[in-house]
């Protein structure tokens, strides 16, 4: 996939949260906590854990890749036969937390093997650059 | 997170060998069933069932001349894969205003 691709898919969001770092950590890995602003989850914040979210409208297949507490959370999110990354970085502030999320590299789902293709999805998104530009 | 028609785009596209079929229209133009199916490496029936699943995606139209059907992509039915990223960054600013309102409710 080419860089601007992957840029223009990623997702970044950001925002100053007056609470201290340790507070919103446990928001980010306590599972009846990440419930209520999130989904429904079997979340543990230990490497390689495998977990799903789940939804009305379907679940989310997640691994745990980076565990830093209070300052990083990192797992792949695979839902709808394209695999992402959500990495949380929280930095102190003066008044409490930059929070930031960000999902990036969709690339295709390894988990979900019937989908085929392991090039598939990324040389998709490459071309669809091109097909973009013939779209007015 | 994700309205129908997206879910219905993404399903649509994530096998390999319908995707391969709609590349080749976008990047050959229009094509018949047949010619399809010379280069796709499956039968023709199979091309179109896939086919099938691209037009009720509203991926390809399709133009009936004599015995032959003619195939062609529709590129503004990608629009929704394209406001995709836009709708997950509602997705999770929408989830921050959640997380905000469980903070102010949690214990120190």
């Amino acid at each position: 996939m080419s860089k601007a691709a992957t840029e223009t898919l990623g997702v970044i969001v950001e925002r100053e949260i007056s609470y201290p770092p340790e507070k919103i950590w446990r928001a980010l890995t306590q599972p009846h906590l990440i419930e209520e602003w999130l989904m429904k989850n079997d979340f543990k914040p230990a490497v390689d854990h495998r977990f799903n979210f789940s939804a009305d409208w379907g679940s989310v297949d997640c691994q745990v890749l980076a565990v830093e507490p209070n300052k990083t959370l990192s797992y792949t999110w695979g839902a709808y036969g394209l695999a992402s990354v959500v990495t949380w970085t929280l930095t102190p502030t003066s008044t409490g937390t930059h929070l930031r999320m960000e999902q990036s590299g969709f690339g295709p789902d390894q988990q979900q093997a019937y989908h085929g293709a392991k090039a598939g999805w990324p040389r998709f998104f490459a071309s669809l650059e091109a097909l973009l530009a013939r779209i007015e | 997170m994700t309205p129908d028609p997206q879910d219905i785009l993404f399903k649509s596209l994530a096998d390999p060998t319908r995707r391969a079929i709609f590349e080749r229209l976008c990047r050959e133009g229009e094509q018949t069933v047949g010619a399809l199916t010379v280069q796709s490496g499956v039968s023709q029936p199979a091309v179109s069932k896939h086919l099938g699943v691209l037009k009720q995606a509203g991926l390809v139209r399709d133009r009936h001349e004599g015995r032959l059907t003619h195939y062609s992509a529709q590129l503004g039915a990608l629009a929704p894969l394209i406001d995709w990223t836009g709708q997950m960054t509602g997705f999770w600013q929408n989830r921050f205003d959640d997380l905000e309102d469980l903070l102010k409710r949690m214990d120190q």
